[in-house]
C-alpha cells in the first residue's frame, strides 16, 4: 500500500529536499504508486489524471521538514483514505465492468447470437435491456454501498475537521511570529 | 451555427487559429466573429463562428482533427459504443494564432493541457510522458477563484432558484417594494451557493464517478475541503441573516430549512431510497415560496400554488434527465427511480405533466390571476403533457431528451405568462372599495 520508500530514504539521509508520500496503489501489485516524482523544491501536494480503474484522482502528499503530530496524523489519515477510497472504487468498477459483460454475453447466448458481429465489433445491448442489470446491480451492492457511504462521511468530516484545526494553528503560529517580528523592530 | 472546416493539411494547421473553446463556469470568452489568417505558405484561410453559450471540441482520430458543433454530451452517449470514442481524445483546448500581429501572451500558452485519457497501450513511453505532464501542483491561484467557487457554488443553477424567487415575489398581490425584492433575491441566491457548495463537498467520490460531474472543483483538487466548507459558511450564514433580519424572520427560515432539507437529507438520501426525488422536488419548491412570504411577510394559499407548481415541473425535469443516467447511477450507488423502478419513474413523470394543467387553473380561483393564465397556458401544458406522454410509452432516450429539453423552456415560459397574467392591483382594491363604500353609506344613515 504505501509508496514512501523513497521519502523514508531521503529523510533517514538528512536530505534537504522535499519529502513526498503517497499511499496510492493501482492495485494489484502491479506498481507501487504513481511513478510520478514531484519537482524537489516544490512544497506543495501534487494531483494526478482520474485513476483508470477508480476513476479518482491521486495526490502526492507534501511531507514538511518540522511536522507536528497534528499536521503527520491529519497526513496519514487522508494517505489512508486516498487508499481506501481507491481500492472500494477499483473493485466496484472492475465488478460492475465484469457482470455487465457476464450480462451481456448471457443475453446475447440467449438469442443465439454471438458477442462479435462479422466486422468484430462487440455487439451491444440496448439500454432498455441493460436495465434489468442495472436495477440487480444496485440491489446487490446496497448494503456495501451503505456501509461505504457511513464510513465515507465519517472521513470527511474528520479531515476537514483536521484540516482546520492545522490551519488555526498555522495562523496563530504565523501571527505570533508576527507580533515578536514586530517586537523586535 | 456554422463554423467553416479548416484545411486539414499539417503546415496550415502550424499555428494558425484561434478557437476560443472552453467557457468556464460564468467567465465568458470573447469571441470573435470572423477570424482572418495567413497560412505559412501564404494562402488566406477564414472561418467563422457563432459561440453562444456551446462548447466547440476538436477532436483527433489517427491525425485527423475535426470539429464537433455539438458537445459530446456524456449523458446521452450509450455506454457500449466503444471502440470509436475511445481512441477519439479531446486534444486541443486554445490554440493561439502565430501572426506577426497578434501575438499571445505566454499565459495562454501555458493553458494549452492536453485533458486526453491516454489509453493507449501501444505506445508507452509518450503516454507515460503525457500522464507525468497531467499532474498539477495543488495550489489555488487567486485568478482561478472566481470561476472555481461559481462552479462550486452551481452558479448556474443558483441564478434558475434566484429567478423562481423573483417570479414569487413578483406575483405576490402587494406593491412592488425593490430594496425587499433585491435583498430576497441576493438572501436566496447566497443561501443556494452554500446549500450546492456543501453538496458538493459531500459527494467528492461520487461526483469522480459520474460523467456529468467528474470536473467538479473538488474533485479537480482545484480547491480543499476546508476552503470549500468555509467557502459555504460564509455564503450561508449571511445569507440567511440577510433574510431574517433584511426581509423577515418567515423568509430566513425557510431559507434555513432548505439548506437543511438539499444538503442533509436530499444529498444523503440520493443513495439510500428512491424518495429523494420527492424531497427534491420540495426543495425545488420552496424557492418560490420563499419569494411571496419575503413579499407579503405570510405564508397565504397563493405561495403554497406556485411551491405546487414548481413541485410538480421538478418530476418530469428531473425523470427525464435521468433516464439516461442509468448506468452511471447503478455503477456509483445512486437509488433513483430510473434505475430501480423505472415504470414508476415515467408514471410519475406524466401524473405531474397533467397536474400542472390542473394546478394553472386554481390560479384564478385564488384570484392570483386572471382567467386568461389558464387559457393561455394550456397548450403549453398539454404539450409537456403530450412528451410526457410519450416518455411513459416509448421509454426509451429520445422521448427522455425530448421531455426535458422541454422542461427547460417550459418552466420560464409558464413563469412569463403567469406573470403577464397577473391580476392587477387596481382591480382588487376596485372591488375591494365597492364593497366597503355600501357598508359605509349604510352606517351613516344610522347616525343622527
Amino acid at each position: 500500500m504505501a509508496a514512501v520508500g523513497a521519502a523514508r530514504a531521503l529523510r533517514a539521509g538528512g536530505c534537504r529536499y522535499s519529502r513526498f508520500s503517497s499511499s496510492f496503489s493501482s492495485g494489484g501489485g502491479e506498481r507501487a504508486g504513481p511513478r510520478f516524482r514531484p519537482p524537489a523544491g516544490s512544497r506543495r501536494d501534487w494531483i494526478g489524471p482520474p485513476d483508470k480503474r477508480s476513476n479518482l484522482r491521486p495526490v502526492i502528499f507534501h511531507v514538511p521538514p518540522h511536522e507536528s503530530p497534528l499536521e503527520r496524523r491529519l497526513r496519514e489519515l487522508r494517505e489512508e483514505t486516498q487508499a481506501w477510497n481507491q481500492s472500494f472504487w477499483a473493485r466496484q468498477n472492475t465488478a460492475f465492468q465484469r457482470e455487465k459483460e457476464e450480462f451481456i454475453y448471457s443475453r446475447l447466448k440467449a438469442r443465439g447470437l454471438e458477442a462479435r458481429d462479422e466486422t468484430g465489433q462487440k455487439v451491444t445491448l440496448s439500454a432498455e435491456e441493460m436495465a434489468d442489470f442495472y436495477k440487480d446491480f444496485l440491489r446487490k451492492n446496497f448494503r456495501k454501498h451503505m456501509r461505504y457511504n457511513r464510513d465515507w462521511y465519517k472521513r470527511n468530516f474528520t479531515i476537514t475537521f483536521l484540516m482546520g484545526q492545522v490551519a488555526l494553528v498555522r495562523a496563530l503560529r504565523w501571527l505570533r511570529w508576527r507580533s515578536t517580528n514586530a517586537g523586535n523592530q | 451555427m456554422s463554423a467553416a472546416r479548416c484545411c486539414g493539411s499539417p503546415q496550415a494547421l502550424a499555428g494558425i487559429f484561434v478557437w476560443h473553446l472552453k467557457k468556464t463556469g460564468i467567465r465568458q470568452v470573447p469571441c470573435q466573429f470572423v477570424h482572418l489568417c495567413r497560412a505559412p505558405d501564404g494562402r488566406l484561410i477564414t472561418f467563422q463562428y457563432f459561440n453562444f453559450l456551446r462548447r466547440m471540441y476538436v477532436t483527433q482520430y489517427n491525425k485527423d482533427l475535426s470539429q464537433r458543433v455539438k458537445p459530446k454530451s456524456d449523458s446521452v452517449v450509450s455506454p457500449f459504443r466503444e471502440s470509436q470514442l475511445d481512441q477519439e481524445r479531446k486534444v486541443i483546448h486554445k490554440i493561439t494564432p502565430v501572426s506577426p500581429v497578434h501575438h499571445p501572451p505566454l499565459s495562454e500558452l501555458r493553458e494549452i493541457k492536453p485533458a486526453a485519457e491516454t489509453g493507449d497501450p501501444a505506445r508507452p513511453p509518450t503516454a507515460e510522458s503525457k500522464e507525468e505532464r497531467q499532474w498539477r501542483e495543488m495550489k489555488l491561484r487567486l485568478d482561478d477563484l472566481p470561476g472555481i467557487l461559481a462552479r462550486l457554488s452551481k452558479i448556474k443553477l443558483t441564478a434558475l432558484v434566484v429567478s423562481t424567487a423573483s417570479a414569487g415575489f413578483a406575483m405576490a398581490p402587494v406593491p412592488f417594494d425593490l430594496p425587499c425584492f433585491l435583498l430576497a433575491s441576493l438572501g436566496t441566491g447566497l443561501a443556494s451557493c452554500a446549500a450546492n457548495s456543501i453538496n458538493q463537498f459531500f459527494e467528492v467520490p461520487f461526483d469522480s464517478n459520474m460523467n456529468r460531474t467528474k470536473n467538479r472543483p473538488l474533485v479537480r483538487g482545484q480547491i480543499s475541503p476546508l476552503l470549500a466548507v468555509c467557502f459555504a459558511a460564509s455564503c450561508g450564514v449571511p445569507g440567511i441573516a440577510l433574510l431574517t433580519m433584511g426581509v423577515n424572520p418567515l423568509t430566513g427560515a425557510l431559507g434555513a430549512f432548505n439548506i437543511f432539507l438539499y444538503t442533509c437529507c436530499y444529498t444523503p438520501m440520493k443513495r439510500m431510497s428512491i424518495a429523494n426525488t420527492w424531497v427534491g422536488a420540495v426543495v425545488g419548491a420552496i424557492p418560490p415560496v420563499m419569494g411571496w412570504t419575503a413579499a407579503t411577510g405570510s405564508l397565504d394559499a397563493g405561495a403554497l400554488l406556485l411551491g405546487g407548481i414548481l413541485y410538480s415541473w421538478q418530476f418530469p425535469h428531473f425523470n427525464a434527465l435521468s433516464w439516461g443516467l442509468r448506468e452511471d447511477y447503478s455503477r456509483g450507488g445512486y437509488c433513483m427511480m430510473s434505475v430501480t423502478h423505472p415504470e414508476l419513474c415515467r408514471r410519475v413523470a406524466l401524473r405531474h405533466c397533467v397536474a400542472l394543467i390542473g394546478l394553472c387553473t386554481v390560479a384564478p380561483i385564488l384570484d392570483i390571476t386572471t382567467w386568461t393564465f389558464p387559457i393561455i397556458s394550456l397548450p403549453l401544458n398539454l404539450y409537456i403533457s403530450y412528451l410526457g406522454f410519450r416518455f411513459y410509452r416509448d421509454a426509451d432516450r429520445s422521448s427522455s431528451r425530448k421531455l426535458f429539453f422541454c422542461s427547460l423552456w417550459h418552466l420560464p415560459l409558464l413563469l412569463l405568462v403567469m406573470f403577464s397574467c397577473k391580476k392587477s392591483l387596481l382591480e382588487k382594491e376596485e372591488k375591494g372599495d365597492a364593497l366597503s363604500g355600501s357598508h359605509g353609506r349604510a352606517v351613516e344613515i344610522r347616525l343622527p
